[in-house]
């Protein structure tokens, strides 16, 4: 697949890309949410979109996530490939009934006569003074549903090939997109400057049509003092307390939350006998949770430490005090002190 | 008073609606206006949204006191089809009561019945083409009926046995039918509207002929699905219908908990910029001329409709209900809309089409038919009996592909039923 010609793509770029490339392959991929049209989307997501695909396949929304989900399903029943987009993760709630009790049921309650082939793309996460309602990470919320799976990219690359395969999919999928790494990989040290994607390799895009399967994990680095599981904007942050501690930590990036890569979760845990979880969600019955509750299962007699998961605190998302909230490079390094020490 | 009360202003008090007769109340139906049949006008299916305002206040009826079809709605439909209907509705009818007394026999956990509210579903499914895409609720089954699904199937389904096509998943009466383009109910109410606009806004979007329509009962409209599927239906022009049954009751609430003590359910169309036709629910014709009309809007690229059909739930909410306890039981017998298939077999009667032997006959034979369907269902087992889809398929259809972690559950539930019956085979039932 690298054999294609490759661009310098930023996040949103790459998710662009994918969009107007599956467009262009099928004409029954629609694109919708509030301000994609004429606009091409808060973020430029969708920028240019409409002037090129038309206003029937690429239209702006009334305010209404609730309308924007439920008349998705209805698209998707006809036999549509809608790929909605919620502006904020922090909004997707009026559209949750839709998610859980329609889009996710539909297969299974019908036995297979109707499904829901529609992926919604969604930004999330912090680390951007988004404050309470434009910062949250919801993806528990999602991962607990059964019949929606839950994609979370962490590079351009990786975004561009996981959102066709997301379309191409034919199970509902949440498709969250890190809006704090559209621009750049922030590694959590917000005092500095933080680095284009043009100058990471993982900005490197292949022209034209690639998938990245669902389900499959990637290894960021590998390595043999302790596990690290995380996704979005973790990855990087992880990465780079990882780097500037010296340690030698395998780090996985889980790409997709559900289906989830258990195999390459155990095969590394079972391997370094130690495992970090990280995660900008708050922390109770969050998705660290379940992790760490299959790593325990599985990997117990492998483990030589305490599974320590770093996440975001039980409260809402603050505003001033957002970097004391978010789970950054101190949080992390203590964690890995510990399991450093163990 | 209130402490917080100040000075001369009046005292505010909140008001609480209640329905006009409890248990035991004699039932006096006199506030209801019910207009002659005939005298509300038929304006042109092109017309704009705001000219059907009238008629989102009015009564469309036309079925006259001499039981003869009167005024600018009559679809005039031949003999052969008024029996037709006749029969669906009777048919629909006798469906329903064997499948209660199925119930009660403890053949099925659960069953809901559209007594009295047979002609808002038999109706609207013969106005539209058998490929328009219908949204229905749980008491449309009237419309499965109409389109000659397999009532074989359906009783499969009541059952959860072997042969029901949705495996045992759905609670009764759930039904699915893709092939009578008869979309997958779902418990939720209301969520099928903005599912129905969506499916005529791709419709639309393919350049496609078929329209789609999608019924809800007053009680749901409260729902903000309903809210967001009127804003996208009148936004995008969306060839839909929509359809409110006013039976009047959502289980225990009367339909004054869903705003109907201040308006209409038909006039909250032109607050969006939608047609809107009130219509006598137990008046086959009238419901079948304003789905016609509907149905001619939508598919000219007019634009959406929403149809208040107002009509009476005779029974109770479901096989879990006991109306008694909250309604008098004398409002069924004094409905002034009637009951829709007696006033359709008068109809044929007063034309010299029907008789009260054909009625007597025809009953007999459908409820023959019903039983036959019944028992051949049997064969395929009854709740709890034994006979149901192989335990697998619990597994199947989460996803489109059973993912690692449903492979393990379906291994562990396997197991189990070993380890309680250690000669059981995986595929049996």
């Amino acid at each position: 697949m690298t054999e294609s010609p490759t661009r310098r793509l930023n996040m949103i770029e790459a998710i662009n890309d994918a969009l107007d490339i599956m467009m262009e392959r099928d004409p029954d991929v629609v694109v919708m949410g509030e301000d994609v049209g004429y606009f091409g989307g808060v973020f430029r997501a969708t920028a240019g979109l409409q002037r090129k695909h038309g206003k029937t396949r690429v239209f702006d929304t009334p305010i209404s996530e609730c309308g924007i989900i439920g008349v998705a399903v209805g698209m998707g029943a006809y036999g549509l490939r809608p790929v909605p987009e919620i502006q904020f993760a922090d909004y997707i709630y009026p559209g949750l009934d839709q998610l859980v009790s329609e889009a996710a049921r539909l297969r299974y309650r019908s036995a297979g006569e109707f499904i829901a082939p529609i992926t919604v793309r969604s930004p999330f996460g912090g680390g951007i003074f988004g404050g309470q309602t434009h910062s949250q990470s919801p993806e528990a919320l999602f991962t607990h549903v059964s019949g929606i799976k839950t994609v979370i990219p962490a590079t351009p690359y990786d975004a561009k090939g996981l959102l066709i395969a997301a379309i191409e999919d034919n199970d509902p999928v949440i498709f969250f997109e890190p809006k704090r790494i559209y621009n750049g990989p922030f590694n959590g040290y917000y005092d500095k400057p933080v680095e284009p994607w043009a100058k990471h390799a993982d900005s490197a895009v292949p022209e034209g049509h690639y998938t990245i399967p669902l389900g499959k994990a990637r290894t960021v680095r590998e390595g043999d003092a302790f596990t690290v599981l995380a996704y979005g904007t973790m990855v990087h942050v992880a990465a780079a307390v990882c780097a500037e501690k010296g340690v030698d930590a395998e780090i996985i990036d889980l790409r997709t939350l559900v289906p989830l890569d258990i195999a390459a979760v155990e095969k590394s845990v079972q391997k370094t006998g130690k495992c970090l979880i990280v995660h900008e969600a708050t922390r109770t019955c969050g998705f660290g949770a379940e992790l760490s509750a299959l790593v325990q299962e599985r990997c117990f007699y492998h483990l030589e430490a305490p599974i320590e998961r770093v996440t975001g605190f039980d409260t809402p998302y603050p505003h001033s005090l957002e970097w004391a909230y978010f789970p950054g490079p101190v949080r992390i390094g203590e964690a890995i002190d510990r399991l450093m020490k163990a | 008073m209130s402490e917080t009360a100040r000075g001369n202003l009046p005292q505010l008090a909140l008001h609480v609606p209640e329905p006009k007769f409890r248990p035991g109340d004699k039932v006096d139906y006199s506030h209801l206006t019910i207009p002659p049949a005939g005298a509300q006008p038929r304006p042109d299916e092109q017309c704009s949204a705001a000219e059907t305002h009238p008629l989102c206040l009015d009564l469309v009826r036309v079925l006259g006191e001499d039981h003869h079809a009167v005024g600018p709605w009559d679809p005039k439909l031949d003999a052969e089809t008024l029996r037709r209907m006749l029969r669906t509705m009777a048919l629909t009818r006798a469906f329903d009561d064997r499948m209660y007394r199925g119930q009660r026999q403890g053949k099925t956990s659960f069953y809901m019945k559209c007594t009295g509210e047979e002609a808002t579903s038999v109706a609207p499914a013969m106005a539209l083409a058998n490929d328009d895409m219908v949204f229905p609720s749980y008491r449309q089954q009237g419309i499965l009926i109409a389109r000659g699904y397999p009532m074989v199937d359906m009783i499969n389904q009541i059952y959860s046995n072997r042969a029901d096509k949705l495996k045992g998943r759905q609670l009764p009466i759930m039904y699915s039918a893709r092939e009578a383009s008869f979309f997958s109910i779902s418990g939720n109410l209301a969520t099928q509207y903005p599912q129905a606009v969506g499916w005529a806004m791709a419709s639309a979007i393919k350049g496609d002929s078929r329209i789609a329509a999608t019924w809800i009962g007053e009680g749901s409209t409260a729902e903000g699905d309903f809210h967001s599927a009127m804003t996208f239906a009148a936004v995008y022009n969306a060839p839909v219908i929509f359809n409110v049954v006013n039976n009047q009751w959502a289980i225990s609430s009367f339909s004054g908990f869903a705003g109907a003590e201040r308006t209409t359910f038909a006039a909250r169309a032109i607050g969006y910029g939608i047609a809107g036709i009130r219509v006598d629910g137990n008046d086959p014709l009238a419901v079948f001329a304003a789905t016609q009309w509907a149905a001619n809007r939508a598919r000219s690229n007019a634009g959406p409709t929403l149809i208040e059909h107002f009509t009476y739930r005779a029974e109770g909410h479901s096989t879990s209900d006991d109306p008694g306890q909250y309604r008098s039981a004398h409002e069924r017998e004094e409905w002034p809309l009637g009951d829709p298939i007696n006033r359709l077999k008068l109809h044929l009667i007063a034309l010299g089409e029907w008789s009260e032997a054909q009625q007597a006959d025809m009953d007999r034979e459908l409820m023959e038919q019903v039983k036959a369907a019944t028992k051949e269902a049997e064969k395929n087992g009854i709740l709890g009996h034994g006979l149901h889809h192989p335990f697998r398929t619990m597994f199947e259809d989460v996803f489109e592909e059973l993912p690692w972690h449903l492979k393990e559950q379906s291994a562990q539930a396997i197991h189990e039923r070993r380890v309680k019956w250690p000669d059981w085979k995986e595929d049996e039932a």
